[in-house]
């Protein structure tokens, strides 16, 4: 099995005890109707999310246990126009609103008392959850995730191992054997004609062995091919520089914006699916959200400032550029993601569990080529495959239509 | 292997099989020709091998080190039309002097890098001249000025404009005369601008001119039907053309005359009819050498010439020196024959000639069918004698204030220097010149305009046909719109915008929609004032017989022709390296101007080619000498020096090339006239070497071009066609049936191929400009050219040929002179594209020791840069000598290849395309068929999830290409437009170059037809 479906089944099974975390948890907790709570989830990831947790304080107050603070009517005229409260002169209200630097909460007038409820719900059941089980889950995840491929590796030492515990098992017998054999032929040294005494009696010599013609030959025969292997796989890995994490002039986490907070990629990357580069995003963006929030879970206030900054004084910001296609290739992203339905990660790896972007893939030339090689074409409802695909049924090919037979190995395909 | 008599050579040198040429001839890569002057020892020495081993490896070793970090710097606020990595294109018009083209603009990250024709404008239909498509680098040319100037002094907006608005209202309270001068202004609102400041500055007068002027038609339209206009004129009907000098393909139009014109050409199994052209000059003109018969004739008889046409078609008579030709012998029973369905037009600016012009148009019927008065061209609205009186007035303390707009008299009018003296006299001057040009250096203020590309602003080539020009960029410099300028100064502070929208909202659009004009990029009034034709005329015969008289005779002296060329027109983008460097259409000179003259003439003289001579009308003499070109079609007794070089300050790139011939050219009868009989011309002794690329390439005397009469055509559509054979063992068999490959390429989905239709081809350049645009061409200079390694992927191949028996066919080192030497005299010409045939069966690859160039599965040669290690193998393999290599680094290189400005400035550098690697030293290259345009139109059918349809995808040459004479598609889409031509229409015509080989290209050529009597 290789590499990649084994970590494929890991992070599946992983998915799946996160899932049932999920699964089980209501019932530990004596919250209502199931429903009524994804319902309430779901509005509380669209509306809330942005600068409210549950269990700790983001931009707003952490809603832990809020419905045993507050009674659900107060809730949801707060929640429906913060600012009416505050100014119908209510203390708790203003209280919240001085403790929180005087930023007014958004009016979510449109919301129905059901709705109100439901993100309520969601809340309570929440609240009881212990504050870290998310995280928990996410971090099994992640242990098993990079013990996947160290597991492969330990099994290959371990055979590796047994190979050379078996070759110096056999030496000693050997060795053994031919002083046992040595010593049986001295003792008859008497029936033994002149050459046979010869090959007894002689003494090994080391120095011998080493001056031998053979014995240089050899060794600097090996010596030279190692050399050239080096030399040869040091070549290769000039310019490729896979596993590149540079820092950040902002300590930005994919994980917390793509894996914990599920942000689509496009969001962000606004030409993934439409040109040729992925684009990184440019700062408005960023401050779509970042208007309101204002500090991270992780790095607090100070990168966010950064993007504030950056945004104010109209400086852009310089990002450290991970992934260096070299300029004779060409790339297009809309051709991969539109047209051949593959997946970020497939190129970029677990893109939302990085904190510090890796550059995943080697994105050399053998790398791009195995895969056009290997990869089957997303010919499904593409009008523009028509031919291709009854090209490929006539010639009585086996399986599907890879990438390559439709000339995805061309050189003008990437160089031009 | 030849089966013709027809005789096709590239250039004198061929003709008269030169030593230099016969060595130079049998290698593709030339020896370096920079050993002659010394400045490069032959070959390298061990010594300098050994260092640059050792350089490359310690070179090599560091690069390998680590790889530097990249900076990835985002949009801080992206707008929200401009997406990273895709095009955007904007509907804009280009307009130099009265030069008008609709254009489409391509941005990418909000640069402009492309300029094509659009073809919404039924002015421009889509085509885009080299100038049009060149002014995109004029855009980033580093010489154009940051900022205002005032005394030669960088200065500051406000500071210039208090200064101006001040002296302007004194001026105007004392009644001093203020006059704006500029060329002719296509664009309406400019010129309600203009009128607002009139209206502020009463004592302001316009003058209008052009630096090559057409003044004399709009004058006799004037005296003959009393409406001093440029006609339009409609080829598409006109089966017989009749052309005194007038370079109307070329440069007389938006291009609309050129397509009409290829149309009228244009052959199928279904029209068989052609247009005839004859054609009278001098000089072998882009007009004149696409001909069916063109008669060399001396300046000095031209107007003996019109009048001999005069006399033979109307019942009048005017008496002038009767000339004998065969030639206009046929033209007159032809117009005869043909009346309402001819033109005669002529390039003279001579009153005279153009009332004999009108009279014989009339006589003919031609007026109201192929020649309309009423809606006439704008494109040359000068009045020389107005320019002639400012002039005047200038030196004579008449003038307080003069502001010029678009004009450069002090290089491009014959009185420069008077202007230039005169400018010292004014209490103001002032130029909206984009850099300190000739002029504008002899003013007090320069207020830069901006570029077009830059700008807001329109234009009416024609009454009823409007065009909008909008910015592409952000202003590169602190300039400002000239009409924004004079509104200030006028004292009104609207900006252009606002400005131009009101007066088309009030005037133009008439409640069509703002946007959709900005859109679609021309607004185009749905009904056209239909043509009442005339049909009486004015016409003084005895005025215009003494008129005639006067100027014409058959003397013996030497006439001189100052001609404008297809790339540097009047010279005012003589700062563009592209427009310098794309090779003359007849002379395929770059890099200079010279003295055409006939091979005859030259040898009486004893003038090679390249002879330095100094030329002399009068007591006017050129400020330079200049090199002699050898010409064929050159009239004998004639000469001719092209207008636009000699450029004193133009910038890096253009000051200094060639001699400006504006300064021979003189006023009489108040109109400018580029013509001049009995000049002197003396060889000064010195030499100078023409960087041509005629015979670079060569093609050793194989049926390159196939070319037959109508006539024959009509008998047998495959006439001309040459069909080779092979002898094997079964006999003669077609070299397609004795294939050396056992294994076929397979191109299962696309097979793209190009088709050239060489009876539409003009050979105007056009597609050369947009293929060194598209794909990142670098610009080599005058002395690479000369060492013939210019880098342009396509090549526009000039082929003289002539009827003459050949002794010798076939034989190509044993010149036939004997049988030569007549028509070098009279050549015909045939235009060849030439670029990578794209063969299926490349010879090039298969000697690629790095498969380095390799096919690909949509028929394409791929040429992959970073596995090329140099050998050139490849190019020395490929029969159609169109492969390129990189002798040098040309980007990052400035200081060798300062005239590279597209790679070598950081502005420059602004216009290249993102989807082309810039190509490095070291390796071949050569055309692409602009593989990244094909796979951008293939991943938009893919997105959408359909077939990619006919003629979505086009490639630079043939979407640059007026007349469509370069089409392009898929030959396994059994309906695409070149299917079609190849299968049906035009079957028989369609050949391979050089079909004996059996290289199979995927570009096919359709035979050269000529409209030629038996």
């Amino acid at each position: 099995m290789s590499k990649t479906s084994i970590s494929n089944l890991v992070s599946r099974l992983s998915l799946l005890i996160i899932l049932s975390s999920f699964f089980f948890t209501p019932s530990r907790a004596n919250a209502p109707d199931p429903g009524l709570v994804s319902q309430g989830e779901v509005l509380f990831k669209e509306n809330c999310k942005t600068c409210h947790a549950v269990h700790t304080q983001e931009v707003g107050p952490a809603l832990k246990d809020v419905t045993k603070r507050r009674d659900v009517k107060w809730l949801s005229a707060w929640i429906r126009n913060s600012s009416a409260v505050i100014a119908s002169g209510d203390k708790y209200a203003n209280d919240l609103f001085n403790k929180f630097g005087k930023s007014p909460m958004t009016s979510f007038s449109s919301f129905k008392d059901d709705e109100i409820k439901a993100i309520l719900a969601y809340i309570d059941s929440e609240s009881a959850k212990a504050p870290e089980t998310a995280k928990a889950a996410a971090t099994t995840a992640d242990g098993t995730n990079a013990n996947a491929p160290k597991q492969d590796d330990t099994t290959s030492t371990i055979i590796l191992i047994l190979v050379v515990v078996v070759l110096i098992l056999v030496l000693t017998t050997l060795i053994v054997f031919l002083s046992v054999i040595k010593r049986f032929l001295k003792d008859k040294e008497a029936t033994l004609t002149e050459e046979d005494k010869e090959l007894v009696n002689q003494k090994f010599d080391l120095v011998v062995v080493v001056k031998s013609k053979m014995f240089i030959t050899i060794v600097s025969l090996l010596f030279v091919c190692i050399a050239v292997r080096a030399c040869w796989l040091g070549a290769l890995s000039i310019g490729v520089e896979q596993n590149y994490e540079p820092v950040q002039p902002i300590p930005f986490s994919h994980k917390l914006h793509a894996g914990d907070n599920k942000i689509n990629c496009n969001y962000c990357h606004t030409g993934a699916y439409k040109s040729k580069q992925a684009n990184i995003p440019s700062v408005n963006i960023c401050m779509n959200c970042h208007t309101h929030v204002k500090e991270g879970p992780k790095y607090g206030k100070e990168g966010i400032a950064q993007v504030v900054k950056a945004y104010e004084s109209g400086a852009p910001i310089k990002w450290v550029r991970v992934h260096n296609l070299p300029d004779l290739a060409y790339f297009n992203h809309s051709q991969h993601t539109t047209v051949a339905g593959i997946e970020c990660q497939k190129c970029h790896g677990p893109i939302e569990e990085m904190e510090v972007v890796r550059q995943h893939s080697p994105l050399t030339m053998g790398w791009c080529i195995n895969c056009h090689r290997e990869t089957a074409v997303n010919s499904k409802d593409n009008a523009y495959y028509d031919k291709l695909l009854k090209i490929h049924a006539d010639s009585k090919k086996k399986g599907d239509m890879k990438a390559e037979e439709i000339g995805a190995t061309d050189c003008s395909r990437c160089h031009y | 292997m030849k089966e013709k008599n027809k005789v096709f050579w590239k250039g004198v040198e061929e003709l008269q099989n030169e030593p230099e040429f016969i060595k130079n001839n049998l290698n593709e890569f030339p020896a370096s020709a920079l050993a002659k002057d010394g400045s490069d020892d032959s070959a390298p020495d061990r010594r300098d091998f050994l260092k640059l081993v050792g350089f490359s490896v310690a070179a090599a070793t560091l690069a390998a080190c680590e790889a530097p970090v990249k900076k990835a710097i985002p949009y801080l606020n992206k707008p929200e039309e401009i997406e990273p990595g895709i095009a955007n294109w904007y509907a804009s018009t280009y307009t130099e002097g009265g030069d008008y083209c609709s254009v489409l603009v391509k941005t990418r990250e909000g640069r402009p890098i492309k300029v094509e024709g659009n073809k919404l404008s039924s002015v421009s239909r889509g085509g885009a001249s080299a100038r049009v498509q060149s002014s995109v680098l004029s855009l980033y040319d580093t010489e154009r000025l940051k900022g205002v100037q005032v005394a030669g002094k960088a200065s500051s907006w406000e500071a210039a404009d208090a200064a101006i608005i001040d002296r302007l209202a004194k001026v105007s309270q004392e009644g001093g005369a203020i006059r704006l001068v500029s060329s002719t202004v296509l664009s309406p609102t400019t010129l309600k601008a203009i009128a607002e400041f009139k209206a502020k500055y009463p004592t302001t007068e316009h003058v209008v001119y052009d630096a090559i002027s057409a003044n004399a038609i709009s004058k006799a339209n004037g005296i003959s039907f009393g409406k001093a206009v440029i006609p339009s004129y409609d080829f598409s009907k006109a089966e017989i053309i009749v052309s005194f000098a007038a370079d109307f393909l070329a440069t007389w139009s938006a291009g609309d005359y050129s397509i009409d014109f290829a149309n009228t050409r244009k052959l199928s199994k279904n029209k068989k009819t052609m247009s005839r052209l004859y054609a009278f000059e001098s000089n072998l003109s882009l007009t004149g050498s696409n001909a069916d018969y063109r008669a060399p004739i001396k300046l000095s008889q031209e107007g003996l010439f019109v009048a001999e046409l005069y006399n033979r078609l109307t019942s009048a008579r005017i008496n002038t020196e009767a000339v004998k030709n065969d030639i206009l012998d046929r033209a007159v029973n032809d117009l005869l024959q043909h009346k309402g369905k001819s033109i005669v037009v002529s390039g003279s600016n001579d009153v005279n000639v153009q009332l004999l012009i009108n009279e014989i148009n009339l006589a003919l019927g031609n007026y109201g069918k192929t020649i309309n008065l009423s809606s006439p061209v704008n494109y040359r609205l000068g009045d020389d004698e107005k320019m002639n009186q400012f002039v005047d007035d200038l030196n004579g303390d008449k003038i307080a204030a003069v502001i010029f707009y678009g004009a450069n008299p002090v290089y491009d009018h014959p009185r420069a220097e008077e202007i230039k003296a005169g400018l010292k006299k004014t209490k103001l001057s002032v130029s909206f010149a984009d850099r300190a040009d000739e002029t504008a250096s002899a003013v007090e203020f320069i207020t830069p305009d901006h570029h077009y590309l830059e700008s807001w602003n329109d234009a009416e080539p024609k009454p009823g046909f409007y065009s909008l020009c909008q910015p592409t960029i952000s202003p590169l410099f602190k300039t400002r719109q000239a009409q924004e300028s004079l509104l200030k100064w006028a004292g009104n502070n609207a900006d252009y915008y606002t400005y131009l929208k009101n007066n088309w909202t009030a005037t133009v659009l008439n409640g069509a929609s703002w946007d959709k004009a900005l859109h679609d990029g021309v607004h185009e009034a749905a009904s056209v004032s239909t043509e009442v034709a005339p049909v009486s005329s004015n016409f003084n015969a005895s005025a215009v017989e003494a008129g005639i008289a006067k100027v014409y005779s058959s003397g013996k002296g030497i006439d001189l022709k100052l001609y404008e060329k297809v790339a540097i027109g009047s010279g005012a983008q003589a700062n563009n390296p592209w427009l310098q460097e794309l090779p003359d259409p007849i002379s395929k000179a770059t890099w200079d101007n010279y003295l055409a003259v006939s091979k005859k003439y030259a040898d009486e003289n004893n003038w090679k080619e390249g002879t330095l001579v100094d030329v002399k009308v009068g007591n006017k003499k050129l400020a330079k000498a200049v090199p002699v070109l050898i010409q064929p079609g050159q009239a004998a007794g004639t000469a001719s020096l092209a207008l636009g070089y000699g450029r004193e300050k133009a910038g890096k790139v253009g000051t200094g090339v060639g001699a400006n011939a504006f300064a021979l050219a003189s006023i009489q009868e108040g109109l400018v006239q580029y013509s001049a009989f009995n000049v002197t011309i003396t060889a000064t002794g010195g030499f100078s070497q023409i960087a041509q690329t005629q015979t670079h390439h060569t093609i050793m005397n194989r049926p390159i071009v196939q070319d037959a009469t109508l006539a024959d055509y009509i008998k047998d559509p495959s006439a001309g066609r040459f069909f080779p054979t092979v002898t094997t063992a079964d006999g003669k068999v077609a070299p397609a049936k004795v294939d050396i490959w056992k294994d076929q390429h397979i191109q299962p989905n696309h097979k793209w191929g190009m088709n050239i239709d060489l009876n539409s081809c003009l050979g105007c350049g056009a597609c050369v400009i947009s293929c060194q645009a598209e794909n990142n061409v670098p610009v080599v200079g005058k002395r690479e050219v000369i060492n013939r390694r210019e880098m342009h992927w396509i090549r526009i191949d000039r082929y003289y040929s002539s009827d003459a028996e050949s002794k010798k066919t076939g034989v190509y080192f044993e010149g036939d002179t004997e049988a030569m030497e007549h028509p070098s005299e009279n050549p015909q010409v045939t235009f060849q594209p030439m670029m990578c045939q794209h063969c299926d069966h490349a010879p090039c690859e298969s000697v690629c020791p790095v498969a380095a160039t390799t096919h690909s599965t949509e028929g394409l040669n791929q040429m992959t840069y970073n596995r090329c290690v140099g050998t050139r193998y490849c190019a020395n393999n490929c029969p159609y000598k169109v492969r390129r290599f990189n002798w040098f680094k040309y980007f990052d290189n400035g200081e060798v290849f300062d005239k590279n400005t597209s790679m070598n400035t950081a502005l420059g550098r602004m216009v290249l395309n993102p989807d082309v690697t810039v190509r490095s030293r070291g390796v071949m290259e050569k055309c692409s068929m602009c593989v990244q345009r094909i796979q951008e139109g293939k991943l938009i059918a893919k997105k959408e999830k359909r077939h990619v349809k006919d003629g979505e995808i086009n490639i630079a040459c043939a979407a640059a290409c007026p007349t469509e004479a370069i089409t392009f598609g898929d030959q396994n889409d059994l309906t695409s437009r070149i299917s079609v031509e190849r299968n049906e229409l035009n079957k028989e015509r369609a050949y391979a170059v050089l079909e004996e080989l059996n290289v199979q290209p995927n570009v096919l050529y359709l035979t050269k037809i000529r409209n030629t009597q038996a």
